[in-house]
């Protein structure tokens, strides 16, 4: 199942195709290096940078299902700021999804289903909170993710996706706590070196496995 | 005044300035980082070709990049400083930006050490004029404080990105710089809300919205401009707009974009004296 040299040139020659044609890994044909779901619940990441992007291709299926169902009913008492950034957060986190999923083509993880029964979408707390819980996991998975990249281009992408994630949870930790220190936390950024949280991908799925249907398995995923 | 202007200037001072020696070796190093310039401006696209090892050069390229970060905390440790000492910022503020110069300051210090980790040298401090010539007042003027704050902050993270291939060689050093690059983005965010709040620029999202400087003056266009500017919305070859139905704004928010070294030394030096 695992075919490292083949990924390698398989990624080598989707690099290339970006480049020059602007074409994206779907345009490679569909093999046995695809994360298969095998049997029961789980759903293999897959390995290399397929596996990394795959990885975030979940943390982003999470979040655009979390605030998705967040608008479709919104909590008791929204006001008219909350909703804004909230319908802001959840296009930004569906067209998130939608990119990864285009840009995996054939290698995407299947569609996940989320588990929120531990979620009151009633409640502004219970949904705020579980918003700051994700948005913080989101921005320590993709820290976490950087050193797993071997792709420049999709090293940037992370980058790219990182920053809006860590605006998103700071504008939510204002929502909780306005005008405070919080929105840049000294429970997420370290106060003698001012870093932000990073998570391995173990630590990240341990957490984010509870809202996940299906069981991920990241151990393909590379560790350096 | 362009940064290449600055630097002469500054290496013109140097016999007569106490602290010409370490000027001079800060020039130095923004010189080289000048030099590799030719390089960084290479898109990003061909690097995509080649094999990881050509790119992962030397601590050389890595130590440039962080202390060409280290100019620009030293920018913001500076700016964040005398903020809070000049009573600009309104009571119901003050902790906003007593924890982001907090960050800052401690910013300045990890880099310093990590570039001495690496063996190599720390470059000063520039020293800083944060009225550029006389343009703005930021320290008697809350609006003004809160406009060059959001510039700052929304030029550190996309210059932080601009810097992550640059460091992919070093995981350690990779994954320290993305972990400030996130709290910078934290900061921007909420800096860019606080103004909405005050009245400044009603509306105002903690997320950039197409290549929008809002209400912030013109002189700052260029922290949403650039070689790929903040409306981007094709990524990894991607066209965005083709694969969802949601508008080019929300795209472009969607994806933040970085800048090269002189992009940004470009923004930097309009504050350098």
């Amino acid at each position: 199942m695992q075919r490292p040299v083949n990924r390698l040139s398989f990624l080598k020659y989707s690099g290339a195709a970006i480049a020059i044609a602007g074409l994206t890994i779907a345009g490679c044909k569909k093999d046995d290096d695809d994360p298969t779901p095998t049997p029961g619940n789980q759903v293999d990441l897959g390995s290399g940078d397929v596996g990394v992007l795959n990885y975030a291709y979940a943390l982003e299926q999470l979040e655009a299902a979390f605030y998705t169902q967040v608008i479709a009913t919104p909590y008791t008492g929204i006001t008219g700021a909350e909703s804004a950034i909230l319908n802001d957060i959840q296009k930004h986190e569906v067209i998130h999804r939608e990119f990864f999923k285009a840009a995996l083509g054939t290698s995407a993880i299947i569609d996940l289903t989320p588990n929120f029964t531990s979620i009151d979408f009633t409640s502004r707390a219970s949904v705020l909170g579980t918003a700051k819980a994700f948005e913080d996991l989101g921005v320590s998975a993709y820290n976490g993710a950087g050193k797993l990249i071997v792709d420049l281009g999709y090293l940037l992408l992370a980058g790219k996706i990182v920053s809006v994630e860590a605006r998103h949870a700071a504008a939510i930790r204002d929502l909780l706590n306005p005008n405070s220190a919080d929105f840049a936390g000294d429970d997420v950024v370290t106060v003698a070196d001012g870093l932000d949280v990073s998570r391995t991908p173990s630590q990240v799925l341990a957490i984010a496995g509870a809202y996940i249907t299906e069981n991920l398995d990241a151990s393909h995923l590379p560790t350096s | 005044m362009s940064i290449f202007q600055i630097i002469q200037k500054l290496g013109e001072g140097k016999n007569t300035n106490s602290q010409g020696q370490s000027r001079r070796e800060s020039l130095s190093n923004l010189g080289k980082i000048g030099k590799d310039l030719a390089m960084a401006a290479v898109p990003l696209t061909i690097f995509a070709t080649l094999p990881k090892t050509s790119h992962a050069k030397s601590a050389s390229i890595i130590s440039d990049a962080l202390n060409f970060a280290l100019t620009l905390e030293y920018l913001e440790a500076s700016f964040y400083t005398q903020g809070v000492a000049s009573g600009v910022i309104p009571a119901a503020d003050l902790a906003i930006f007593t924890q982001i110069k907090k960050h800052e300051i401690s910013h300045v210090a990890f880099l310093q050490s990590t570039i001495t980790s690496l063996g190599e040298t720390p470059v000063t401090s520039p020293t800083f004029d944060f009225t550029a010539m006389g343009a703005f007042s930021p320290f008697s003027v809350y609006e003004e404080f809160l406009a060059l704050s959001q510039a700052f902050e929304d030029t550190g993270v996309r210059a932080y990105k601009g810097q992550a291939g640059n460091l992919i060689s070093n995981n350690g050093v990779l994954t320290a710089a993305l972990q400030i690059h996130s709290v910078e983005a934290r900061h921007a965010s909420e800096v860019r809300r606080l103004r909405s709040k005050n009245g400044f620029d009603t509306g105002n999202k903690g997320w950039i919205t197409g290549n929008s400087r809002g209400t912030l003056p013109a002189a700052t266009q260029a922290v949403y401009d650039g070689a790929t500017p903040e409306g981007n919305t094709i990524q990894g070859g991607v066209d965005i707009t083709t694969i969802t139905t949601f508008s080019v704004g929300a795209i472009s928010e969607a994806f933040d974009e970085p800048l090269t070294d002189t992009e940004t030394l470009a923004i930097a030096s309009l504050f350098i004296i």
